[in-house]
C-alpha cells in the first residue's frame, strides 16, 4: 500500500528535502504515524498535543480538504494522494 | 532585501486600497530559487474580516498545485493592515511558514499614505528587510 504524500518546504527538513513521500495507513492518522516512523517529528507539526489536526496545516485526501471527510479518521486507500499545505493567514 | 518591480509593487497597493475596510492577501510567484517576484496572485480574504484574513482552503491547493507545475514557489505573501502599522502582528508571526518567503505588508489606516514593507519570518523571528523598487527587470 503506497500513499504518495506532498510535503511543503517548511517541513523537508523531516524529509531530506524531498518534496514528496510515500507512506501507509488505512486513516489518515495511521498515515502520519508511519510518516513519523520514517521522518521522526514530523507528526508534531501536523498533530496538536490534545490529538487533533493542527490548525495551521490544512491537508488533502485527492485535492479534497480533510476537515470535510472526517479529518484524521478520513478512510485511505493505495494510490491516494495527500498533500500537505501550510494555512496561509494571519491578522 | 526585496526586489520588486514597480507595477506589481503599484498593484498590491491598489488591491489593498480596493478591499479596504478588509484585509486584502495575495502572492506573488516567481520561479524556484530565483527571488525574484514575478507573477502577481491577488487572493481572495476567506475570513471577509478588517482584523484577519486567510486564503480558502480550496484556492490555496489550487494555487500550490499551479506554483508546483510551473516550478514556481511563493516569493512574496502580502496582506494588508487596515487600520494599524504594516508590521507582523502576532497572529501573523504564529501562521508564518514559508521561511523562503518575503513577508510584505501593507497599511491603508491612512487614506493618502502608502506603507510597504517587507520582512522574513523564520522561526517566529521578524526581521525587516530594505524594499528596492525596480522599474523592470532587464
Amino acid at each position: 500500500m503506497a500513499i504518495e504524500v506532498k510535503i511543503p518546504t517548511i517541513l523537508r527538513t523531516y524529509t531530506a528535502g524531498a518534496k514528496a513521500v510515500d507512506g501507509s495507513g488505512e486513516t489518515l492518522s495511521a498515515l502520519i504515524d508511519d510518516l513519523d516512523a520514517s521522518h521522526p517529528g514530523i507528526k508534531g507539526r501536523l498533530i496538536t498535543d490534545d490529538g487533533g489536526l493542527h490548525r495551521f496545516v490544512n491537508v488533502y485526501v485527492n485535492d479534497e480538504d480533510v476537515r470535510f471527510t472526517g479529518s484524521l479518521d478520513t478512510a485511505l486507500k493505495d494510490g491516494d494522494a495527500v498533500t500537505i499545505l501550510p494555512a496561509v493567514a494571519g491578522g | 532585501m526585496l526586489s520588486i518591480d514597480r507595477d506589481t509593487r503599484d498593484a498590491i497597493l491598489a488591491h489593498a486600497r480596493r478591499e479596504h475596510p478588509d484585509e486584502a492577501c495575495g502572492v506573488v510567484a516567481g520561479a524556484e530559487g530565483s527571488d525574484r517576484p514575478a507573477r502577481l496572485l491577488p487572493m481572495r480574504n476567506a475570513a471577509r474580516s478588517p482584523t484577519f484574513y486567510e486564503f480558502d482552503s480550496a484556492d490555496l491547493l489550487q494555487l500550490y498545485q499551479e506554483m508546483a507545475a510551473k516550478d514556481e514557489e511563493p516569493v512574496v505573501i502580502y496582506h494588508s493592515h487596515t487600520a494599524t502599522e504594516a508590521y507582523p502582528s502576532r497572529t501573523d508571526v504564529t501562521y508564518a511558514s514559508e521561511p523562503n518567503a518575503h513577508y510584505v505588508l501593507v497599511s491603508t489606516r491612512a487614506a493618502d499614505v502608502d506603507e510597504f514593507r517587507s520582512f522574513r519570518i523564520v522561526d517566529g523571528v521578524v526581521t525587516e528587510e530594505p524594499v528596492e523598487v525596480v522599474e523592470s527587470y532587464a
